[in-house]
């Protein structure tokens, strides 16, 4: 079984994200990124799917020169092979060009069995990327799976739902995304390390996928940031220490706010 | 004035809150239109005309079957011939996928998350959401086709005006494409009696210092009826279900009152709540970086805190 992992290359949550003050984007180069959390799940369940059988595991990203880093952290994790799109045009891209440009990828590299991401990204947080990837490449998409398993042609899937707790079914080749709840994550190991080193990674621009420049980026995206502004810091607020009337005193605040 | 179109959230005609939030969102930007599908459309019908829509499409046929594809071709055709000035959907998992189809079906910019929609200055619309753990506020519009927004619960009060909800039948057949992610069976979750997480007035939660015994949390979270939440560190530990998870990875919230118990407030959790109006804490920890965004705050074990609390509001019920 092939799979091909899309990973994204994020600001760190830990630091101070922040955005270009010019253009309103997401800022990757002066704040550290790494790959991001949730796309080590999508990694780790490519690994053990394709260990459990045969095939190989390709890492897909979409980002600057940095990006390169959520490749080789998944390399490192065990994956085979990985294939960076970077082109300057690329920047500012929306979730509709970001689909756009993985879904070419995917189409170059050739249509895998499965398709796998991560739920949603840790930086934009729109949940979208998954569901227009499949979309755009015409297979079905069962997101969102906290369990996954493949028998024949077939992926079969729990997604935890606020109604229900539901099971899904597709035929292959189809697109999935991952939840944090489906495996934990195997950090790289010193032999993942080294081996990663020699696996071979392919750097595409947006003319090896056959796409205009115009197509994708800021200027093409169909929705515009007009403002970013940070949230002004939450005035402090009165902290008691519990001697015995703590609770009393937490239910006169609420009594007081109205909330009793 | 041009139709507004708010895909009503249900459960077999019980219209979830959102669906009057969204209408009331809707009458700002013109017309409200609700798009009705699936069963129990008798139930929900009083309910739509009591929060101002116009009209009602509604589609009567089985969708249940499937995840979110033909919906989103429903409404995405719909969006063809009606052309309306936004189509207005409820921010869940699946209300995000089902607009993204929608707008890349119909090359419409898509917002998400919006937590303000208002008419922009020249027409369409501009919205509000938050970033980065909700650390930034961002405003947007839609330059693309018309826009496809999802709003997120509470973003608006639901007001009550009488609108004529005249009924439309939609004709629609989804592809065959579209109906290849099956959901073949469907185990429904234990009903707690309590508020829905993310639509709840308020909000109480329990992580790491609840050692996996949230009897405490839980009853103050009756007392004042609240929904209860949990960390990120709860569910890890499997003491709480991921679907009352309140995080980076879980629900975003943002009710009037949201109460932390034994949660110490790393950035996974505060990117799940900071939104909300009023904060409390409590942990017995008074370096917990929670404190810093509390209203108010009690340092002290929330064994022996939540218990005297949720005596103290029962009496003063």
């Amino acid at each position: 079984m092939n799979i091909v992992v899309c990973v994204k290359y994020v600001p760190d949550a830990q630091a101070d994200r922040t955005f270009h003050a010019s253009d309103h984007t997401t800022d990757r180069v002066n704040v550290d990124g790494i790959l991001s959390e949730l796309d080590e799940y999508a990694v780790e369940q490519a690994l053990q799917l394709v260990e459990a059988s045969e095939g190989e595991v390709t890492v897909l990203t979409v980002g600057p020169d940095a990006a390169s880093e959520a490749i080789k952290k998944s390399l490192q994790m065990g994956a085979d092979k990985g294939v960076h799109v970077s082109d300057e045009a690329i920047h500012g891209s929306d979730a509709m060009a970001t689909s756009l440009v993985l879904a070419q990828a995917i189409t170059k590299i050739g249509m895998p069995d499965l398709v796998i991401t991560g739920m949603a990204s840790t930086d934009g947080t729109m949940g979208v990327v998954p569901t227009l990837l499949a979309e755009r490449l015409g297979v079905p998409a069962v997101t969102f799976a906290s369990e996954l398993t493949v028998e024949g042609g077939t992926v079969t899937m729990r997604r935890d739902g606020d109604a229900a707790s539901q099971t899904v079914q597709a035929t292959m080749p189809a697109l999935v995304s991952v939840t944090d709840q489906i495996n934990d994550p195997r950090y790289p190991s010193f032999k993942g390390i080294m081996a990663a080193k020699k696996k071979p990674v392919e750097t595409w621009s947006l003319a090896d996928l056959g796409l205009d420049a115009g197509s994708v980026g800021l200027d093409a995206a169909w929705s515009k940031v007009e403002a970013v502004a940070a949230r002004p810091p939450r005035a402090a607020g009165t902290i008691v220490k519990d001697e015995g009337d703590g609770g009393a005193k937490l239910a006169g605040f609420l009594a007081e706010r109205k909330f009793v | 004035m041009a139709e507004v179109l708010v895909l009503v959230d249900h459960v077999e005609g019980q219209l979830r809150k959102t669906t009057g939030e969204l209408l009331t969102i809707a009458r700002r930007l013109g017309a409200p239109s609700a798009v009705f599908i699936g069963s129990g459309f008798d139930a929900a019908k009083e309910g739509l005309a009591a929060y101002g829509a116009e009209k009602v499409y509604r589609y009567d046929g089985d969708l249940s079957g499937y995840l979110v594809a033909p919906q989103a071709e429903l409404l995405a055709q719909l969006v063809e011939r009606v052309q309306p000035a936004a189509l207005l959907v409820p921010s869940s998992a699946e209300g995000k996928e089902i607009a993204a189809r929608v707008a890349l079906k119909t090359s419409s910019g898509l917002i998400t998350d919006a937590v303000d929609v208002q008419p922009a200055d020249g027409g369409g619309v501009t919205t509000t959401q938050t970033a980065f753990a909700s650390s930034y506020t961002v405003t947007a519009t839609v330059t693309k086709g018309v826009p496809v927004v999802t709003v997120k619960p509470n973003s608006a009060a639901a007001e009550q005006v009488s609108g004529a909800a005249a009924e439309e039948a939609v004709d629609f057949t989804p592809s065959e494409a579209a109906t290849r992610a099956r959901i073949t069976a469907a185990k429904p979750k234990e009903k707690t009696g309590r508020p829905e997480l993310t639509e709840a007035a308020i909000v109480v939660s329990g992580g790491r210092g609840t050692g996996g015994d949230f009897s405490k949390v839980e009853a103050f979270a009756d007392s004042l009826g609240a929904a209860v939440g949990a960390s990120r560190a709860a569910v890890d530990a499997g003491w709480y279900p991921h679907t009352s998870q309140v995080g980076q990875t879980g629900k975003q919230v943002s009710p009037q009152l949201y109460v932390a118990c034994g949660i110490s407030g790393a950035i996974q959790h505060r990117a799940g709540m900071q939104t909300s109006k009023t904060i409390v804490a409590v942990n017995k920890d008074e370096e917990a970086p929670i404190f810093e965004l509390a209203d108010f705050g009690v340092v002290g074990d929330l064994f022996a805190v939540l218990p005297q609390a949720t005596e103290q509001v029962n009496a003063r019920k």
